[in-house]
């Protein structure tokens, strides 16, 4: 199935990327041509074949309930471009 | 004696011992020609003064007998891995100025065993390319030239910064990260030794992620010994990475040297790609000659699912990398754009922090992910995945380890194949099943080509059997001899 310039403008969309409009086409076959040498995996018998999504054999671990690290807001939003407080300072969400 | 950037990290933790030079001087030295080297573009950011004073409160150590696995030995560190009070950027701009308050559990533990950090080193963006031409800092220089040549070559990627310091002996080994090949494959495009351990064996915390389940950290280093003392003291469980395994660290160096004398070696005959050129088949050949001699047994053995690692990998590392890099958004660090709404602010945060090969991946992650397409995309590849890993599995009830080579070709030069991402794509054709698999593969160099550039093998090995692998690749590196160096013009 080819990627047109809606595809492309719809998936920027949800990946929160801005790409100016002059963009969409070129991006539009550079997309198309690799998903079309992706193509090749449908040639792959999978039928009754389980996904593998990880390759760690083991179950997940537990640990105990307990707090470990905390109270360190100064440190948490030290890095933050606006912050006030130990709070994070972002654009307005709500109108 | 020698120059002591010339040493390597065995050697150096012998001579400190000895008391033949402190770790001040030592890490001076390579203070000295980590700043002589800035045409190489390997550092993004150096620590001389931090390097010096953790050099001097080893030398302290060792006076009290007191001296760990690794002290005083100068390393240069990957920008991906969060240094507590040191810029990191994972080469992009959009981590721009991010200074980490916490210290990654890999590097703490070179920290414990007291090593010490020259400062951080160039990647490809987010650790996404093969040749190091997508760091928004400007690509790391080779320091390898073809004879006769002074064009630029790629040291190839992610890892481009790691392995050309420790090819220019800029350090004594370094950290570096591997996706889909990217510790081995620029170890054997600078003649360096380097390994993905086993998934799980290394703790990610603390590194900047770009695909959870396949990310791997390891080192990279001048010998197979030095590769091992460096992944001994890397390893172990992290109860703050769940999918780091429990499991006993062995002391890897015990193994380099072990005879192999009876191991079965596989030689995947699927790996006999066409156009691969005739001294990347040779060198193969030597290696295959090489273990014979030491009393290795060779078995061809088959991978059939082999050509489709790629285009898996291709799926499932975009949509990891779609869904761990939403958390750029602006918000809690790196860059804010500026936009009329909030919509605006993520978007053009993200337009002008990622740069392209990084924007692309995200695009395809999204869309294989998004309604409609996950089932004949997402879940297909994880499928294919699982045959992948099925291959491996049948593999090792004929062989104990796998040959192969590393990479399809020598360092090409910078430029060559930056137009087009699927030639990029397929130099990671050697490497990436193991990441797929989740198996340890090491590089060393094993031969120079035509140009004089180094080419290397590759050594596969079982789940957590590092050991094997350690062991077969210190039988290759005694057969092979590789003592060549870059010829110095930076």
């Amino acid at each position: 199935m080819a990627i047109d310039a809606a595809t492309v403008r719809k998936v920027a969309r949800l990946a929160r990327i801005a790409e100016p409009e002059e963009r969409i086409e070129a991006l539009a076959q550079e997309l198309n041509g690799i998903m079309t040498w992706i193509e090749q995996l449908a040639e792959v018998d999978t039928d009754g074949v389980e996904p593998l999504t990880s390759v760690v054999h083991a179950g997940l671990p537990l640990r105990d309930d307990v707090v470990t690290m905390g109270g360190d807001a100064d440190i948490v939003t030290g890095n933050a471009p606006k912050s006030a407080g130990g709070f994070f300072v972002v654009p307005k969400v709500v109108e | 004696m020698a120059s002591l950037t010339s040493l390597t990290l065995k050697g150096a933790l012998d001579g400190l011992d000895a008391g033949d030079f402190t770790s001040v001087e030592l890490t001076q030295a390579h203070v000295e020609a980590v700043e002589a080297a800035r045409g190489l573009n390997a550092f993004l950011v150096e620590t001389p003064e931090r390097a010096l004073a953790m050099a001097a409160a080893s030398d302290a150590r060792r006076a009290l007998g007191a001296a760990g696995p690794l002290d005083g030995i100068p390393l240069g560190i990957k920008d991906l891995f969060c240094t507590e009070g040191v810029p990191t950027t994972a080469a992009s701009r959009i981590l721009e100025p991010f200074v980490p308050r916490y210290e990654s559990t890999v590097t703490s533990q070179l920290w414990r065993d007291g090593a010490v950090m020259l400062g951080k080193l160039n990647l490809d963006e987010f650790a996404m390319g093969s040749s190091n031409e997508t760091s928004a800092y400007g690509p790391v220089v080779n320091p390898w030239r073809k004879a006769g040549s002074n064009q630029a070559l790629t040291p190839g990627g992610s890892s481009g910064g790691s392995a050309a310091a420790v090819a220019a002996d800029l350090c004594l080994g370094a950290t570096a990260t591997d996706t889909g090949g990217s510790i081995r494959q620029p170890a054997s495009f600078t003649g360096t030794v380097g390994i993905k351990p086993t998934y799980g064996r290394c703790s990610r915390w603390g590194t900047v992620a770009f695909a959870s389940s396949l990310d791997q950290a390891g080192p990279i280093a001048k010998t197979v010994e030095d590769a091992a003392i460096l992944l001994t003291s890397m390893s172990g469980h992290d109860p703050k990475d769940s999918t780091s395994l429990d499991v006993p660290v062995p002391d890897f160096a015990a193994f380099v040297g072990k005879s192999v004398k009876g191991l079965r070696i596989g030689v995947p005959k699927e790996y006999r790609v066409d156009g691969m050129p005739a001294e990347i088949q040779k060198l193969w050949d030597d290696g295959v000659a090489w273990l014979k001699e030491a009393g290795c047994e060779i078995v061809e053995i088959s991978l059939p699912h082999t050509k489709y690692a790629l285009p898996a990998y291709y799926i499932v590392a975009p949509a990891e990398a779609s869904s761990n890099l939403a958390r750029y958004d602006g918000m809690r660090y790196g860059l804010r754009a500026e936009g009329a709404n909030l919509t605006e602010v993520y978007e053009n945060t993200r337009a002008q922090g990622f740069g392209d090969e990084v924007k692309r991946r995200i695009l395809i992650g999204t869309y294989v992910l998004s309604a409609g397409y996950y089932d004949a995309y997402y879940l297909k590849a994880l499928k294919v995945r699982r045959r992948i890993a099925e291959d491996f599995d049948n593999a090792w009830r004929m062989c104990d380890a796998i040959l192969t080579p590393t990479a399809p070709s020598a360092a090409f030069g910078l430029g060559e194949n930056s137009n087009d991402p699927i030639a990029m794509y397929l130099n990671d054709v050697f490497t990436v099943t193991t990441n797929l698999a989740g198996l340890p593969g090491l590089s060393l160099p094993a031969g120079l080509d035509a140009d004089r550039l180094p080419l290397g093998l590759q050594i596969i090995g079982k789940p957590l059997d590092e050991g094997t692998v350690f062991s077969v690749a210190g039988a290759i590196e005694k057969a092979a001899g590789f003592k060549a160096k870059a010829d110095k013009w930076w």
